[in-house]
């Protein structure tokens, strides 16, 4: 501040009589009290607001496959080592919870997607072909490594199914010895995005060589 | 820690006890005629100071000429192993007595070297195959399966 500027007293109002005031006031009571006579209307628009948005077109197509897409359910199906970078990609650092597949169910009949993690011999692919057939459709195959999609190291053996699209007929292949977390969680959103595409008219996993 | 029981020791007393039983000691392992193998074991599993009342593991290797089924044994009261192996020399009918009777551990292992290199355990309760399924042609682990 400039010295010697006018000194300015902030708030307090100059030459105004309170009797002035006082008539003032009564006048804007006055004034309300007639002007409030009736009750105001209860605030009601935001209901047809709400109508608004719970009134959606959409394709029941597109509906489900939302539904689907945000709460696909895997079946455990771990066979070998790649069934620990499923449990990891399960747990807090890659958490799959995000896409609402957080509950690995025990029993096929509850799931949605198999994940066949790791090497399938001979002697596990009829095991694996019966969970497959008690799950309900629609349904949904990932093969996780190079073991469940090709065989890997193990193709030429004795004991090995060389993939398993030759006893289930699979969706997504996830390539790797093991793939990584992240791998497996890109495969399980191209899941999503096949579900969400999916059509009800279309019959999933109906295999005419075995059923 | 688990100590080396002496080979030669071991080959020595089970002659005294069975004579002609030991056909040859290598440098870690007596080896013992098949027909004798379950006196030995037993003498090995119930004689004080020996006292080898635990079976680690149980397997066979082919060696063309022979198949050599080895037994690793140890004895959790005197902290010390001893390998014992026996040769049978017969390729079209391999044939080993069971020690199941002596180790429960056995079991499996026996079943397993049955199912992969196709040698009979004469005396096993259940012997069939452990991996692979019932009417597999063939025995994936020996030499000369293609």
């Amino acid at each position: 501040m400039e010295k010697g500027s006018p000194r300015v007293e902030i708030g307090k109002p100059k030459n105004i009589n309170p009797d002035e005031l006082n008539v003032a006031e009564a006048a804007r009571i006055i004034q309300l009290k007639e002007s409030s006579q009736q009750p105001l209307p209860d605030p009601d628009n935001w209901l047809d607001e709400e109508l608004k948005r719970n009134v959606l077109v959409t394709t029941v197509d597109a509906m489900l496959g939302w539904s689907r897409r945000y709460s696909t359910w895997p079946v455990n199906f771990g066979l070998a080592c790649c069934a620990f970078e499923m449990i990891a990609s399960a747990s807090s650092r890659f958490d799959l919870s995000r896409f609402g597949m957080d509950i690995f169910r025990a029993s096929p009949r509850q799931a949605d997607l198999m994940i066949v993690a790791g090497t399938l011999t001979w002697k596990m692919a009829p095991v694996l072909r019966r969970i497959y057939d008690q799950m309900a459709e629609p349904k949904w195959v990932l093969a996780m490594g190079a073991c469940a999609i090709s065989g890997g190291t193990f193709r030429e053996s004795y004991s090995v199914v060389p993939g398993v699209n030759r006893i289930v007929p699979v969706d997504v292949y996830v390539p790797g010895c093991p793939p990584r977390p992240e791998g497996l969680v890109y495969g399980i959103t191209m899941i999503h995005e096949k579900e969400s595409k999916s059509s009800v008219a279309e019959i999933r996993g109906h295999d005419q060589r075995h059923s | 820690m688990t100590t080396v029981f002496n080979v030669e020791y071991a080959a020595k007393k089970i002659i005294e006890a069975f004579p002609d039983s030991v056909a040859v000691v290598v440098k870690v392992a007596v080896v013992v005629n098949s027909n004798s193998l379950y006196q030995v074991a037993e003498f090995l599993k119930d004689t004080s100071g020996f006292e080898f009342d635990y079976l680690n593991n149980l397997t066979a290797v082919d060696y063309i000429d022979y198949f050599e089924v080895v037994y690793n044994l140890n004895s959790l009261e005197h902290n010390h192993s001893l390998v014992l192996k026996t040769r049978c020399y017969d390729r079209n009918r391999p044939v080993v007595p069971s020690v199941i009777s002596l180790w429960r551990a056995a079991d499996y292992q026996e079943r397993e070297i049955y199912d992969l290199m196709g040698i009979t355990f004469e005396g096993h309760p259940n012997l069939k195959r452990l991996l692979l399924w019932e009417g597999f042609m063939g025995h994936p682990l020996r030499r000369d399966y293609l």
